[in-house]
């Protein structure tokens, strides 16, 4: 529990007077995210701790470096969770991090993703400024939103000292049911299965086998069991499945094999690339182990209505996100300059061009 | 950019004329009258040119031409805002969105629709009802409203407690710079890679870019919703039961309060069956699967009775489930109707601060000798309280500017913000030093100027300037001189 705020305040300003970098590090746990990192180190780990949790408010605020795992035992002790499942890379992965990086797990469609759920933050920019903006209630249109403009910049506007979320009651029960089909028929009964008034609450594809999971009432889920059943079969420990997906642990995500994701509309038929492939967020998340170009990859994610990344290994020094049109990358650097404008944080982290 | 000569309002009628369809160029003040203002008609300035194009390439052009010559230029929708965000200005264009009105298509597998801007709101949950499938945030403007100006402004609904806000429901936008470029942002995945500008532009309001084409997620519409009424002596007690149904783990699709005043002006008007003596009513809609809905009825029954109720009355049917909300949804006109005119403010609190912020909002109404009606989204905070006031009488209508913006300082006080969701307009703009330091404001004018260097795209709007900013310090809460009378915003 410590509020270093002067002390990172300090570290921006003597960059900024010195002409040094800075790159931002939360628990390390995404440091193979996002292009090589370079810049002294400007550690926000020790500025941690919960600010205030309301439980009746559903409103969480914790200090950027705060572990997830801490907040996730705080949440647990009154039946709450972070609803966009935050994939917990190690045990220091931090709130601050999985917000600039926009991290959410399994259950992304049904419940919302980390984006969705920011109330709001306080962020030092590169003036050094401590700013706060959003707050921490529900509805809140004052000012531009630039809370959840952080979600994927990868700390390039700036050092997110405090988030405030939205947080959700966990649901009474949960269970997962497991098909064995092609990736094809697996897309379509996804997306069949998410049209319909059901308790859904993931979707997965993997080995030729489909997960869905069911969560809510017990009534609810019980009786979507029934009618859903068919052939499948009920898995006794589908939890442990999903904690394995979110967190990459399953053996799918292991070796050094290239990883890129998709995100892509979720009806798009499956890019026509031989390999291994894992299909999540009932078919909006695509993950694809293996060598191939860049310019390759966008191709297909473009014709699938969506992006690319290469998310962990390969060569990093190249891009690894999704190239912008001219007019877009033109402005993410305007705004950058609004934010930054000695460009201290995170230089070429997000692009090389950043 | 070249700047040559300014033209003046013939010139640049006729440089209008020249792609549009002249009767689009409207430039007769007998024609200008409906676009004077927004839903919030204090607030009202004569344009000098409205124009209606009917292609992207029109309006593209239509923002060159303004570019050129830095020509204010204020995008419209239907006009229903509550900020005077769509408030014409003086020397520029009013861009109407109008035309735009086709549902471009419909994915009922993928659950999205692609939508020209000017499409009302209600109109794609119409369009989609034969998929079993509806698009979630329902201000109650829907009739009206258009989903440009609700990406505009991030509305919300009565429902967005459980589905979110519009920002929730998009999953990407067209857009035109102010110079006319074409931005795509989003995509149909549910994420892109960079900066989420999807969510910078969302509550924008028009101050970034026109909109010009809105990709919406759809939703299944539940198998089933019925709502509970139930009638308390107390606004505490039924803030409370409000914490309670939360603290219980249930997330209702809509959580509604309204005090004595909002009861009975709505029952008179709705006859729903509210009752008449109750000093808040709480409604509370849960939807979900048939075994879903039935086993939190039950509890929030059980509930609301634990919790002081003096009456419980659950829906039985689809049309007594509308009845109940009819009430509720007619709230405004309703309350039109027992005073001359009303102003709606829009700040929302923790939910915690309810029962304080209505105690002191009373005290308040005592010392402006100013009626309030309260109608509001309970669940998420989001007060509406309708300040009742005769705009015919001398002075009243700055008493209530006044009161209304205590209101919003209570609001910020006890940790809330400004504008829940009707947004900051020119209405709210003096309020916006309270809710951020000179700092903030700065930022926030750094990011306009990122988008729009010449600052022409509905300027005096949103955030103000730094000059702005030093004079509402000095004049403090000194309020603007209202143009015409108010015809009640709804
Ligand atoms: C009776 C009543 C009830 C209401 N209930 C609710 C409610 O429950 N929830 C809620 O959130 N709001 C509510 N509102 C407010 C209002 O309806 C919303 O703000 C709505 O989104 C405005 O849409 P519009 O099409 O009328 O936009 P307009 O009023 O025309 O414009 C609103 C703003 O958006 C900008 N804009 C419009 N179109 C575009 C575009 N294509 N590109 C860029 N900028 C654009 C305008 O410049 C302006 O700043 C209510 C209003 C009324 C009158």
């Amino acid at each position: 529990m410590a509020d270093i705020v002067p002390l990172l305040q300090q570290q921006i300003l003597s960059a900024r007077d010195q002409g040094t970098k800075l790159n931002i590090i939360g628990g390390t746990s995404k440091a193979f995210m996002g292009r090589v990192a370079s810049g002294d180190p400007l550690n926000v780990g020790g500025h941690r701790g919960i600010v205030s949790y309301q439980p009746v408010e559903l409103v969480l605020t914790a200090r950027a470096g705060t572990p997830l795992i801490e907040l996730v035992a705080a949440l647990d002790e009154h039946d709450q969770m972070l609803s966009f499942e935050p994939p917990r890379f190690s045990a220091a992965s931090t709130l601050g991090g999985t917000l600039a990086c926009n991290q959410s797990g399994p259950g992304r469609p049904w419940w919302s993703s980390v984006r969705d759920q920011v109330l709001g933050v306080r962020l030092l920019n590169g003036r050094g400024e401590h700013l706060r903006f959003g707050g921490q209630v529900m509805k809140n249109v004052a000012g531009y939103d630039v809370s959840r403009l952080q979600a994927g910049a990868m700390g390039s506007l700036g050092l997110i000292t405090e988030v405030s979320l939205k947080v959700l009651p966990r649901p009474a029960v949960s269970c997962t049911l497991a098909f064995d089909l092609g990736l094809e028929d697996a897309l379509g009964l996804m997306n069949r299965r998410a049209a319909e008034p059901k308790p859904l609450s993931a979707a997965c594809w993997l080995d030729n086998r489909l997960y869905l999971r069911l969560s809510g009432a017990p009534a609810a889920v019980d009786a979507t069991v029934r009618q859903w059943l068919g052939q499948g079969e009920r898995l006794d420990d589908g939890d442990a499945f999903w904690v394995a997906l979110r967190d990459q642990k399953l053996a799918f995500f292991a070796g050094k094999a290239p990883l890129w994701r998709f995100s892509v509309n979720p009806t798009a038929a499956n890019p026509a690339l031989e390999g291994d492939w894992l299909i999540d967020w009932g078919g909006a998340q695509r993950w694809y182990r293996g060598d191939a170009s860049m310019a390759q990859m966008q191709a297909m994610a473009e014709a699938a209505g969506g992006q690319v990344s290469l998310f962990r290994g390969g060569d990093r020094q190249a891009e690894v996100m999704h190239h912008q049109p001219q007019a877009l990358q033109t402005l993410q650097q305007r705004l950058k300059q609004s934010f930054d404008p000695d460009g201290v944080f995170n230089p070429g982290r997000l692009y090389g061009w950043m | 950019m070249t700047e040559v000569s300014k033209p003046d309002k013939a010139r640049l009628v006729e440089l209008l004329r020249r792609f549009i369809d002249p009767e689009s160029v409207i430039d007769d003040a007998e024609t200008q009258r409906p676009y004077e203002c927004d839903g919030l008609s204090m607030y009202c300035e004569m344009p000098l040119v409205v124009v209606l194009p009917d292609t992207v390439e029109q309006v593209q052009q239509v923002l060159r031409i303004c570019h050129q010559h830095s020509i204010p230029v204020v995008a419209r929708g239907a006009g229903t805002g509550l900020c005077a965000g769509a408030m014409p200005h003086a020397e520029g264009v009013v861009l109407s969105l109008a035309k735009f009105n086709r549902i471009l298509s419909i994915d009922p597998l993928a659950r999205s629709a692609r939508v020209q801007p000017g499409v009302r709101n209600l109109a794609i949950t119409e369009a989609a009802a034969e998929q079993g499938l509806y698009y979630g945030p329902d201000p109650s403007s829907q009739i009206a409203c258009t989903i440009g100006g609700n990406v505009a402004e991030n509305s919300g609904g009565v429902h967005c407690l459980k589905y979110g806000l519009t920002v929730h429901n998009i999953l990407s936008v067209e857009m035109l710079s102010v110079e006319g470029e074409k931005l795509s942002i989003g995509s149909q995945g549910l994420d892109s890679c960079g900066m989420d500008l999807l969510a910078l532009i969302t509550g924008s309001e028009g101050l970034l870019g026109i909109i010009t084409e809105v990709t919406v997620k759809l939703l299944p519409q539940p198998e089933k919703a019925q709502v509970v009424l139930a009638a308390f002596d107390s606004v505490q007690q039924a803030a409370d039961a409000v914490g309670g149904i939360i603290s219980r783990g249930i997330i209702p699709a809509g959580l509604e309060m309204m005090d004595t005043h909002a009861i009975r002006a709505a029952e008179d008007f709705a006859r729903a069956g509210y009752p008449g003596n109750a000093q808040a009513l709480l409604l509370c809609e849960v939807d979900g699967t048939i075994e879903e809905v039935q086993e939190h009825i039950a509890q929030v029954e059980g509930l609301f009775a634990s919790f002081g109720a003096t009456s419980v009355r659950t829906s039985q049917s689809e049309t007594e489930r509308a009845l109940l909300w009819k009430g509720r949804k007619s709230a405004f006109p309703a309350v039109g109707r027992i005073s001359p005119d009303y102003y709606c403010m829009d700040g929302t609190i923790p939910r915690s601060q309810l029962a304080h912020v209505l105690t002191e909002m009373q005290r308040l109404s005592g010392e402006y000798q100013l009626r309030v009606a309260n109608v509001f989204h309970a669940g998420d905070g989001n007060l509406h309280p309708l300040i009742l006031f005769d705009a015919n009488v001398p002075g009243e209508f700055e008493k209530t500017e006044e009161f209304g913006a205590r209101i919003l300082e209570l609001c910020v006080q006890v940790g809330g913000c400004i504008t829940g969701e009707h947004g900051v307009g020119i209405e709210k703009i003096r309020q916006m030093p309270i809710q951020f330091n000179e700092q903030e404001l700065l930022q926030f004018n750094a990011i306009k100027d990122a988008f729009d260097p010449a600052g022409t795209l509905n300027p005096g709007k949103g955030v103000p300037t730094l000059r702005h900013c030093q004079e509402y310090r000095s004049l403090e809460t000194k309020t603007m001189p209202p143009s015409t009378s108010v015809k009640g915003a709804a």
